[in-house]
């Protein structure tokens, strides 16, 4: 058993676990967090995607022992906390507005990977979004409603 | 949930070649390739693994006089970030750019690339082309092997059990073009049908090409060169009639296999085809 200590969604927090853990089982089973999906668990499909220190990752790729001391973002950090209650991000709001989830498995790892591409920087262009987007396999949309959805957030802070 | 193999994290490269003598582990850098063989599902699972992660001695790109020196823990994402090699290696840049996505590029690395020895390794070809070196580490002290003589076999290196590799130093070589070119079944995520990086010392309109290679990937159990089209090419210039005789050579030389992902004949074709393009293009008819 290893233990390590890294921060998730701005939270420290500290599990004693194998090293070789996949990251996915220590969020979605150690931590309860079950908004990262394993789709493959190969690395083809991106449902899995976190943003490790400012970079999306497959969760199901990266051993937990290589996560000591870093910071992971998942799905269940976008939404901000206000005295109101819970406040949407922008990518789910549009996601939501533009019908960019039908069955919802791809839904977290998309998510994540637009996040990280307006973080970069990105904005409404289609082939950057489509590129952000490649490592995210999605069965239900096409991609269309998807991409829009992403374009819509980049626009609105151009 | 896969095995959970026990795993060691060294934070020196010292602790790193005195582990690994005592006891073969299989080392673990970005995990890409080998987070996957932990499931099971592609035969034997590691028994001890070693965690590369710390050894900071294996990261890096830096330019030595004449040469570009690659940590073997540098991502795909590093070496298409990297000014050095923009600049200098600007086809290995466009072979990183093509394995995966994201987030595979920004985990998996040139060492695990070099190490995991798939017939289908998007950079390998590259390597050959550009007569890289592979330079090996263990307690016995450092060797290098020329990246043509690396893959030995189907998935099988070099490298001895207790050795890891540290660095890949890319010669510079004045006039040398380097082209890359893979095709797979789409443009991200895909594992290559094709995958060549063909590269010659241009000399101008007064003598021809020297020092030529033609590599490819996915055509063999080893990445491979294929001198005999090379043969054709060293001291010519690229005219329509050498780019046919030499891609004529190509394919009849080249002995693919059918498998999931492609057929023979398509490979042969295609690899044939994308040489005369990358000729047609040098030669700018």
């Amino acid at each position: 058993m290893t233990t390590v200590r890294f921060l998730v969604n701005g939270a420290p927090v500290e599990v004693d676990v194998p090293g070789m853990r996949r990251l996915l089982d220590v969020l979605r089973e150690d931590l309860g967090l079950t908004g990262a999906k394993e789709g493959c668990g190969e690395g083809e499909c991106g449902a899995c995607t976190v943003i490790l220190d400012g970079e999306v990752v497959d969760s199901c790729l990266v051993p937990i022992c290589q996560v000591e001391g870093r910071i992971v973002r998942t799905v269940e950090g976008l939404a901000r906390r206000t005295g109101d209650g819970p406040v949407l991000d922008e990518l789910q709001q549009a996601f939501l507005e533009a019908g960019g989830a039908q069955c919802g498995i791809c839904t977290p790892g998309m998510l994540m990977a637009a996040r990280q591409y307006l973080d970069a920087g990105g904005g409404p262009d289609d082939v950057a979004i489509r590129t952000a987007i490649a490592g995210n396999l999605c069965r239900c949309t096409g991609y269309t409603k998807i991409v829009e959805a992403i374009a819509q957030a980049a626009s609105v802070h151009p | 949930m896969p095995a959970e193999p026990p795993v060691a994290s060294p934070a020196t490269l010292a602790d790193a070649y005195a582990l690994i003598q005592r006891e073969p582990h299989t080392p673990i850098a970005g995990g890409t390739d080998l987070m996957v063989r932990i499931t099971g599902e592609l035969g034997s699972i590691p028994e001890r693994i070693v965690d590369l992660a710390r050894l900071d001695d294996l990261r890096g790109i830096s330019l030595e006089r004449s040469a570009v020196a690659i940590g073997a823990l540098s991502s795909y994402t590093d070496i298409r970030r990297s000014a050095i090699c923009r600049e200098h290696l600007p086809a290995l840049v466009e072979a990183a750019a093509t394995v995966g996505a994201a987030q595979i590029q920004n985990r998996g690395t040139l060492g695990g690339n070099i190490a995991n020895a798939s017939p289908a390794g998007d950079t390998l070809p590259v390597l050959i082309a550009m007569d890289a070196a592979i330079v090996v580490g263990s307690v016995r002290g450092e060797r290098t092997i020329p990246a043509d003589d690396f893959w030995t076999g189907y998935r099988t290196t070099a490298l001895a059990p207790d050795e890891l590799i540290l660095r890949i130093r890319v010669p510079l070589v004045p006039g040398r073009e380097t082209r890359f070119r893979k095709v797979g079944t789409r443009r991200a995520q895909a594992i290559s049908k094709v995958v060549a990086a063909v590269s010659w010392r241009d000399h101008g309109r007064s003598s021809g090409w020297t020092q030529v290679r033609v590599a490819y990937g996915s055509m063999a159990p080893t990445p491979i060169r294929v001198r005999q089209v090379e043969a054709i090419l060293e001291g010519a210039h690229p005219t329509p009639e050498t780019a046919d005789k030499a891609a004529a050579m190509l394919a009849a030389t080249l002995q693919p296999i059918d498998d999931v992902r492609s057929t023979a004949d398509y490979r042969r074709m295609v690899a044939a085809r994308v040489l005369h393009r990358i000729l047609r293009d040098a030669g700018g008819w």
